[in-house]
């Protein structure tokens, strides 16, 4: 079993609306799985059926080799969920949420108080971990909520959204959180709007939109997937620049496409046209500062995967929508 | 932060998912109704309307009926306590109990739970059983305040707590019509008018106020089979003295069927809605 979780044609319909059309996905042990997607895209959706708070209409999906309809009582032994809404009690506080929730998964009373205190330091809550959650920012609930998911050392974590509506610092503090579950071994899956964060974190990313996958690869393979690569080029000498653009003009047939700063840019169809070029500069006497090889950014995959609109106002609308968007009342059906 | 998450493969630590541990349902059950306690102590507010509403009835009954229905207010409120205390438990259960349910199904909290290896009803459970703090207090406020009006128990320590634990059993067993209403409706709004129209008939056809006889015939055919009478029946017969067995009995009974009926039902809907 290679698998840590892996779902095949899942199939999800509220009413007229269809939230998932079919996706699979999967993640293999000890790796970081980021499910990309708008607002809207049905990754909470997914995350749910995984989770086993909801049953889908159709497909079928395991978590650590048990299916999430059949077996959802021991699949909710192995797993952690961080939902995208707080989960966490406001009126008790840090420590007693999560002293709760490890009584609750039959901690004797010392040892849920020990891995309590153990979350909160890892989480950066050790000083708030005695007020109430109603007195946390929006940050700290965050991280509650994280070490929330955590008490049961669970092997497959489901993460969704976890930095929406966080400040770049701590969203970064999340991140290296994140990852550390990742090295320890366990499994993550993580869902977000940001493609920076899938980029960062991700072993692989599955690229959803409208409840289909639009694609599933390593970051850089997404990247590659949409082409695009570019080649920069920076003469030490900034007079030259004019000669090193007539240079790179004769090796890949095309004009450069910017000239600013003091650099050059060229898009290349092949890898070896970069060796080519590197080969004319040096026998043309012109000595670089910078010569690089270049992926396109995330944001230019997507835009080239979806079709949609420009990732750069994606993630802008994104950061502003969610804040506003507010708790549609999840369904709940028995598993 | 930056701390790691130690997590040493094939260690069994503090925390690593374990055997189910038997009966599940009640220590889940119990840790939850430890939740619900912490949070109505820091909102003692909620546990108002559990202290006023016995003064209020208590109040209404001696003074606003008494005079009319025996002539002597100290005369009445010895004949009305004793209902008083059954509609005081039972009101209690009724009002606070399912509302608090719908209003914790809502949190996000309840979502957590939901994908935890936790017994399914253990929330429902732990909601009933924090909400049972209500029922001495107001037994208490009721007592106290009827004891500095006149009223004395006829009987004997031993029978008043004996009424107290019957009372607050039958209330109880009751409480869980409300659950089940709150757990299929799922409204606060709607629980709540339910919780307080449904009691009406049942402890207003009864002896409770005035004796039987006094009542028009289709009332007294109600107040006849109306279960609640049993428990007023055997209140009475507790705290002023009178025919006990045959009422406690049958208040036992009725409220062990309710109980038997109603929770199970109740905590097959809530599993089957979550
Ligand atoms: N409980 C629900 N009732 C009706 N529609 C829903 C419900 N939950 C989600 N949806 C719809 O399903 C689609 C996917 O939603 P969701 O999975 O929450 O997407 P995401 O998490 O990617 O934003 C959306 O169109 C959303 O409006
Ligand atoms: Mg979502």
């Amino acid at each position: 079993m290679t698998y840590a979780f892996e779902a095949e044609g899942l199939v999800k319909r509220y009413g007229r609306t269809t939230a998932l059309a079919g996706i699979d996905l999967r993640a293999r042990r000890g790796t970081v799985l980021g499910v990309l997607g708008p607002n809207g895209a049905g990754k909470t959706t997914a995350i749910q059926i995984l989770a086993t708070l909801l049953t889908p209409d159709a497909g079928r999906a395991t978590v650590g080799g048990l299916d999430v309809v059949r077996d959802a009582a021991r699949v909710r032994r192995l797993i952690g969920l961080t939902g995208q809404y707080a989960t966490v009690d406001e009126d008790l506080t840090g420590a007693e949420n999560l002293v709760l929730l490890g009584r609750l998964l039959d901690l004797p009373r010392a040892a849920a108080r020990a891995r309590a205190t153990e979350l909160l330091t890892q989480v950066g809550l050790t000083d708030a971990g005695g007020l109430r959650v109603s007195a946390y920012s929006g940050g700290m609930r965050r991280r509650l909520d994280l070490a929330a998911g955590l008490i049961g050392r669970p092997e497959i974590v489901f993460l969704d959204e976890p930095t929406t509506g966080l400040d770049p610092g701590k969203r970064e503090d999340l991140w290296s959180t994140i990852r550390s579950l990742a090295d320890e071994g366990a499994t993550v899956l993580l869902t977000t709007q940001y493609l920076e964060e899938a980029d960062a974190l991700a072993d692989k990313i599955t690229v959803i939109d409208h409840g289909r996958v639009i694609a599933h690869d390593t970051p850089a393979g997404l990247k590659q997937l949409v082409g695009g690569r570019t080649v920069v080029v920076r003469p030490t000498d900034p007079d030259r620049l004019g000669a090193a653009a007539r240079v790179v003009e004769r090796v890949t047939g095309r004009p450069v496409e910017h000239r600013h700063g003091g650099a050059l840019t060229t898009p290349v169809d092949t890898a070896r046209a970069f060796t080519d070029i590197v080969g004319a500069l040096g026998s043309a006497g012109i000595d670089v500062a910078e010569l690089a090889l270049r992926l396109p950014s995330l944001d230019e995959a997507f835009r080239g995967l979806t079709g949609v609109p420009g990732p750069a106002s994606l993630t802008a609308a994104a950061r502003t929508t969610t804040r506003t968007t507010t708790r549609t009342a999840t369904t709940r059906e028995s598993a | 932060m930056t701390e790691t998450i130690t997590r040493p493969a094939g260690v069994r630590l503090p925390g690593s998912p374990r055997e189910p541990r038997p009966w599940p349902l009640l220590r889940h059950g119990w840790a939850l109704a430890g939740r619900s306690l912490t949070k109505t102590r820091r909102n003692p507010g909620m546990l108002l309307e559990a202290l006023i509403m016995p003064v209020i009835f208590l109040l209404m009954f001696v003074y606003l009926f008494g005079g009319a229905v025996s002539g002597s207010s100290r005369e009445y409120l010895q004949y009305v306590f004793p209902g008083v205390l059954v509609l005081t438990t039972i009101l209690t259960g009724q009002v606070s109990t399912g509302v608090s349910i719908v209003v914790d199904m809502k949190k996000g909290v309840f979502d957590r739970f939901r994908s935890m290896p936790i017994a399914r009803s253990a929330p429902l459970l732990g909601s009933v059983l924090a909400d049972t703090v209500r029922y001495p207090l107001a037994v208490a406020m009721l007592f106290g305040l009827a004891h500095l009006l006149g009223f004395r128990v006829e009987t004997d320590l031993a029978s008043a707590l004996a009424a107290v634990a019957l009372t607050i059993g039958f209330g109880f067993a009751l409480s869980w019509l409300t659950v089940l209403v709150a757990v299929l409706l799922r409204d606060e709004n709607m629980v709540s008018w339910v919780a307080f129209l449904v009691p009406f008939p049942l402890v207003f056809g009864t002896s409770m106020a005035a004796p039987a006889e006094t009542m028009p015939d289709w009332l007294q055919a109600w107040a006849e089979v109306n279960p609640v009478s049993h428990a007023i029946d055997a209140s009475r017969g507790l705290l002023l003295g009178g025919p006990v067995t045959e009422p406690v009995t049958m208040t036992l009974l009725w409220g062990g069927a309710a109980l038997v009926v109603l929770a199970p039902l109740a905590a097959w809907a809530y599993r089957r809605r979550m």
